[in-house]
């Protein structure tokens, strides 16, 4: 186990280095800081003294040692647009995004198990032929239109929901949520279903195919022939070992929500990260576009790390490998 | 395989009986033929040229579906904010979608299906090295790295199609070589090497041929995903160029105004990319059944 965790974060940091220098190239050495830093009738000698100031007369690899040192203490320089360090204001817009990605994510789960339960216990019925059409429904609506409907219908057409922006937010055991107000509920009501959507199809396709994989094995056999209850055997016996690759999933299902977020935040200008990165691209805004970048590649390492430890304690066949 | 020779039966004709046999998927493959004939003749069947700014009349924006214009012609699917007809705004619009999707996924294909067939047959390090790299891949959420790949290397088509395989290939390589390593160890292979003949001849012309069913369920079903993505991206608007729109940038113009309550900006060219993802996905779920190859959902 040691030598497995050891190996992974090794991994990590060769990951995060390679990241590192890809984005460095990519957005500092490809572009010219200078052309946006500078008005178009800047003279030569200002643009050499603006250079000297940012260190971009020194040769490259040593800018990126520069880039390096100040990026592992945190400093990624000052968001052009808000004028402050890139870091804090990534940090600053965290809140907002786990608040919609982990409602998604229970969500996804509370819907999605017993859809999945359902279709599971009753392979070819019509049931299970129209779940699992739904959830291919489910995940082929491309997540972005879902929303902008999920808008039309909601709010343009019924007028039951606000569209855009995060409402008020209140305080419970010491963190700031929109579930604290009326207010803040009806406007987490329709991002959340937009991002929910397609990881609920996923959800339930996993658990239906998990439940029909368990149900003939000799285990559930013997459990009848102790004469348990149908339903105990479902949701204790079967329940239990379909666990395991959702327990996975939801790891990297926590991922993709994530990354969809920058989807659902643009449309219902909810102002999370998501919605973040997309105006620091238009802006041209570096700092924070590199600060995303990375926190984003190590957030993902973290999650997927803690998924293989995870994986490897719920089943240790796992452990030989990797 | 095997059962293949012996009922003499080649791999195209055991695809279409199959879904020949279920009628959503029928449904669903004349769906997507349509859709793929519609693009092709999108400049003869297409109302207007949504690329003359001749043929354009600024009179004629923001018309509800149905409307005429002043020279008589109707738009049957509305116009835009700039007098296009929707109809054929769309079309070209498709045309574009699938171009870049299935330019994607094939060279996806081609890039994945090579490092996997590589990593089953040479082993060791080689394979370890591909599947660390595969595996790291899979991590993360195809929207994600295309987004970063655009950010880092800027915007264009080729850029686009360039992420998109990018973050796809891994899909191909993981099942090619997953495939490849239950056939390298096979009799036949044995003794093409017996034969003396080269490791790219066993490779092209032996193996890989046995690799073909997860190849085509994954390669149909990331060919919906790529159009979904690059809608996503030209969505989000740092995919395609505004030159060409595709669906996703259609959907996103219609954005503008669909608080104001002109709908069929949006919801058509969106009706339209949903029809082609679902109807690619429902074929793939098919060929899943009938190719059976062992996948994950």
């Amino acid at each position: 186990m040691t030598v497995f965790i050891l190996r992974r974060l090794i991994q990590a940091v060769i990951v995060l280095l390679v990241t590192s220098v890809i984005v460095f190239l990519g957005v500092y050495a490809i572009g010219d800081p200078l052309e946006i830093l500078l008005p178009g009738d800047a003279t030569a000698a200002e643009r050499a003294q603006v250079a000297a100031s940012l260190n971009l007369d020194a040769p490259l690899p040593l800018q990126y040692v520069t880039f390096l040192t100040s990026a592992l203490t945190g400093d990624f320089g000052n968001s052009f647009v808000f004028n402050r360090p890139a870091l804090t204001v990534i940090f600053e817009r965290l809140p907002a995004t786990l608040e919609l990605t982990i409602t998604a994510l229970v969500l996804s789960l509370v819907i999605g198990l017993p859809l999945g339960l359902w279709a599971g216990t009753r392979p070819g019925t019509l049931v299970d032929e129209s779940v699992m059409t739904g959830s291919i429904l489910g995940f082929s609506l491309p997540n972005f239109w879902q929303g902008m409907m999920l808008v039309m219908i909601f709010s343009v057409w019924l007028g039951w929901l606000p569209s855009t922006g995060r409402g008020d937010t209140g305080t419970i055991l010491g963190i700031r949520t929109s579930f604290a107000t009326w207010d803040g509920v009806t406007h987490l009501i329709l991002p959340a279903t937009n991002l929910a959507l397609a990881q609920i199809a996923l959800v339930i396709r996993l658990t239906r195919t998990g439940v029909q994989e368990t149900m003939p094995l000799d285990f559930v056999k013997f459990a009848r022939a102790r004469g348990l209850s149908e339903r105990r055997i479902l949701f204790v016996h079967v329940f239990k070992t379909i666990l395991i690759p959702i327990v996975t999933v939801i790891g990297v299902e926590f991922g993709s929500l994530i990354a969809f977020a920058v989807v659902t935040e643009t449309i219902f200008a909810w102002p999370g990260v998501g919605k973040l990165i997309i105006d620091s691209i238009n802006a041209l805004d570096r700092p924070v576009v590199v600060a995303y970048i990375l926190v984003i590649v190590a957030m993902f390492i973290v999650i997927n790390f803690l998924v293989d430890v995870l994986y490897s304690l719920l089943d240790p066949r796992i452990r030989g490998r990797a | 395989m095997i059962g293949a020779l012996l009922t003499g039966e080649t791999m195209f004709a055991r695809i279409l009986r199959g879904i020949l046999a279920s009628p959503k998927a029928t449904a669903a493959a004349l769906v997507c033929l349509t859709l793929v004939a519609a693009a092709l003749l999108a400049p003869v069947i297409a109302p207007q040229d949504p690329y003359d700014l001749g043929a354009i009349d600024f009179f004629d924006s923001r018309l509800p579906p149905g409307s005429e214009s002043l020279s008589g012609m109707t738009f049957w699917l509305g116009t835009d904010t700039q007098g296009r007809d929707m109809l054929s705004a769309m079309l070209y619009g498709l045309r574009t979608s699938l171009a870049v999707g299935l330019t994607s996924g094939l060279l996806a294909l081609l890039v994945g299906t090579t490092l996997g067939l590589i990593a089953a047959y040479m082993g060791g390090r080689m394979d370890a090295f591909i599947m660390r790299f595969v595996d790291l891949m899979l991590g993360f959420p195809t929207i994600l790295v295309a987004l970063m790949i655009l950010v880092v290397f800027g915007q264009g088509t080729w850029k686009v199609i360039l992420a998109l395989v990018f973050v796809q290939w891994a899909y191909f390589a993981r099942a090619v070589r997953g495939a490849a390593l239950v056939e390298t160890g096979k009799d036949y292979v044995e003794a093409a090497r017996c034969l003396g003949l080269s490791s790219t001849r066993i490779l092209a012309a032996h193996i890989l041929p046995n690799c073909l069913p997860p190849l085509i369920v994954i390669g149909t079903i990331q060919v919906a995903n790529a159009i979904a993505a690059e809608a996503t991206l030209s969505f989000l608007g740092i995919g395609l160029p505004i030159t060409e729109p595709s669906l996703g940038l259609l959907i996103a113009n219609g954005y503008q105004v669909l608080l104001a309550g002109l709908y069929w900006m949006s919801v058509y060219p969106g009706l339209l990319l949903l029809a082609i993802v679902f109807s690619v996905n429902i074929v793939g779920d098919r060929l899943r059944e009938v190719l059976n190859p062992r996948l994950e959902t």
